[in-house]
């Protein structure tokens, strides 16, 4: 069974982004890029189930400029077989990405599709779920553990009152939630061999994909500031404060 | 044509975000239908008839749709589609799972975790955990839409709309619910309480948070964490609050032990009155507390919590 990983480029997570004066977006320009840590869980996921002989290939595939190549070379460092790149200018919706992802599958017939839940960059929580819903799949969102049994897979999902255990048909959805495991650091020599591992280079056109993004970016702005307050010297204080001056006990 | 609300709920009581989703949904103009999609739960649908400004209940019932499974709620939705200009449902761990289906089915962009409603079709939207606003205008057409609830004031619940039963028939077996683990707590939900008392890395371990709920039960406040102490395992999964894990906007919130990284501040920052207890001076929650007190939380908390039983608390 193939294991197929999409991967996003976004800002790295430790630098704080920077709305542009013209306020058409965050500053990209100069920052450090990383691979969304979503996708890094991702990845691990798809490694070790590949480690446990549970699959035979681990796909990455990133979507997007030239340089998202380095994101692919990273999830191969880390231990993917090999990469395919779809060369993109400019934003990709979700819906956009879920239609390429789709026919990417069509092509190489993955037993599990396994993406981050979200991308640090948009926020938006879309892909995997549309793209369930474009091949008819089934789906198990922000996985907390995966299990991979006989034609199915049993996940155990972090949701709003507690987790949840669903069992699911493959070909199958996952995406990854934070605790699912804790991605591996690259090692040097794997980093070396990931240069010679092959990485297949494609357009949106090639899946009758068009990119343009459909919904209209009218303008990015900081959020509204929240200053500092006091500092209080002592719990009666504090309480004092709340109860007499704040009125919320 | 009509806006649909997709109710959140769990077969006996509606939930609160379901009467903020719809605050949302009036804001678009259009009239405003409730589908309330479980098993057994004509209870929540009378209760989703009560919401002002709610014109009809669609009331699906049936064993299909008891754990909401995503597969199941795109189908249904989609087949409610033609009547349907726009689809709200609440940015809850439910709505995100099944929300992105229905906008795939439909061959239309998914507007995420909406913060207003500038126009019926131009929203303001958090990206970068918050670190920045999008202010997007959606296409002509249909629109799928999820709320972050704690940006929408609840409607009132004055109101009588008719309950209509609809079958749609579910096809079933891509995936099945095998078990559901929740937190047990007497405490309010973390998403809908008024204070919120959180404790981070600083408590150290599972068991002080014991301290920290104490003085919960006095100030009658939801628990919550940040990411650290939830890695840490200290409590489950379900108290976290961040961009990743809850995003909360009590009247108060208490951060013990937190030091406020980024991800957390964005599950919180829209807080009336934060207060953060932390022994570190220079930690980032104090600028952005109303109130903070530079102190070690274990000399703090049980202070406060004296402090409390003296005044009656």
């Amino acid at each position: 069974m193939k294991i197929l990983v999409p991967v996003k480029r976004v800002i790295d997570f430790n630098v704080k982004p920077r709305v542009k004066a013209d306020q058409t977006g965050v500053d990209l320009a100069n920052v450090k890029m990383a691979m969304n840590p979503f996708d890094e869980i991702a990845v691990e996921e798809g490694l070790r189930l590949k480690e446990k002989g549970n699959a035979t290939e681990v796909i990455a595939v990133s979507i997007g400029p030239q340089a998202v190549q380095e994101t692919i070379r990273t999830a191969l460092a880390m231990g993917a077989d090999r990469g395919i790149l779809v060369k993109a200018e400019g934003p990709v919706e979700p819906l956009a990405v879920a239609k390429i992802l789709k026919g990417i599958c069509d092509e190489e017939q993955p037993g599990l599709v396994i993406l981050g839940k979200q991308a640090i960059d948009d926020d938006s929580n879309q892909t995997g779920q549309m793209l369930a819903a474009l091949l008819g799949w089934p789906q198990a969102t922000f996985a907390h553990r995966l299990e991979l049994g006989d034609g199915s897979a049993r996940v155990e999902r972090e949701i709003d009152g507690g987790l949840q255990t669903l069992e699911v048909k493959l070909p199958a959805i996952v995406t990854t939630d934070l605790r699912l495991n804790e991605p591996r650091y690259a090692s040097l020599p794997n980093i070396m061999k990931a240069k010679k591992k092959p990485i297949a280079e494609k357009t949106p056109a090639d899946y009758g994909v068009d990119t343009a993004p459909r919904l209209k970016v009218l303008k990015v702005t900081e959020p509204p500031k929240r200053l500092a307050g006091v500092k209080v010297k002592t719990a009666a204080e504090l309480i004092d404060k709340l109860k007499n001056e704040a009125g919320v006990i | 044509m009509a806006s649909l609300v997709i109710a959140e709920h769990d077969n006996k009581s509606l939930k609160d975000a379901t009467a903020k989703t719809v605050a949302a949904a009036t804001q678009l103009g259009a009239p405003v239908h409730v589908l309330v999609a479980g098993r057994d739960c004509a209870d929540v649908a009378n209760a989703a008839a009560r919401l002002s400004g709610v014109e009809k209940v669609l009331l699906a019932d049936s064993p299909a749709y008891e754990t909401m499974l995503a597969e199941a709620m795109e189908q249904l939705i989609v087949g409610l589609a033609p009547n349907y200009e726009a689809f709200l449902a609440p940015a809850t761990s439910n709505g995100k799972n099944y929300m992105p289906r229905v906008a795939a089915k439909l061959d239309v962009p998914q507007i995420s975790e909406i913060l207003a409603v500038e126009s019926p079709d131009v929203f303001r939207r958090p990206i970068y955990a918050g670190n920045a606003i999008e202010t997007v205008q959606a296409p002509a057409g249909k629109k799928v839409i999820t709320v972050r609830t704690t940006a929408f004031k609840p409607v009132d619940d004055i109101g009588s709309a008719p309950v209509e039963r609809v079958e749609l028939s579910a096809e079933q077996g891509l995936s099945r619910f095998v078990s559901e683990e929740l937190s047990k707590s007497e405490r309010p939900e973390l998403t809908s309480a008024r204070i919120i008392i959180s404790g981070g890395r600083g408590l150290q371990s599972g068991e002080n948070f014991h301290l920290l709920e104490k003085i919960a039960d006095k100030l009658h406040a939801a628990l919550g964490a940040s990411r650290a102490a939830v890695d840490a395992g200290f409590v489950p999964n379900d108290y976290q609050v961040g961009q990743t894990g809850k995003v909360v906007a009590p009247d108060l919130y208490i951060a013990v032990g937190i030091s406020g990284a980024i991800q957390h501040l964005a599950g919180m920052k829209d807080s009336k009155v934060i207060v953060a207890i932390n022994k570190d001076e220079e930690a980032p929650i104090f600028q952005i507390a109303d109130y903070g007190l530079v102190s070690d939380l274990f000399k703090a908390i049980p202070e406060i919590e004296q402090e409390l039983t003296r005044l009656g608390y």
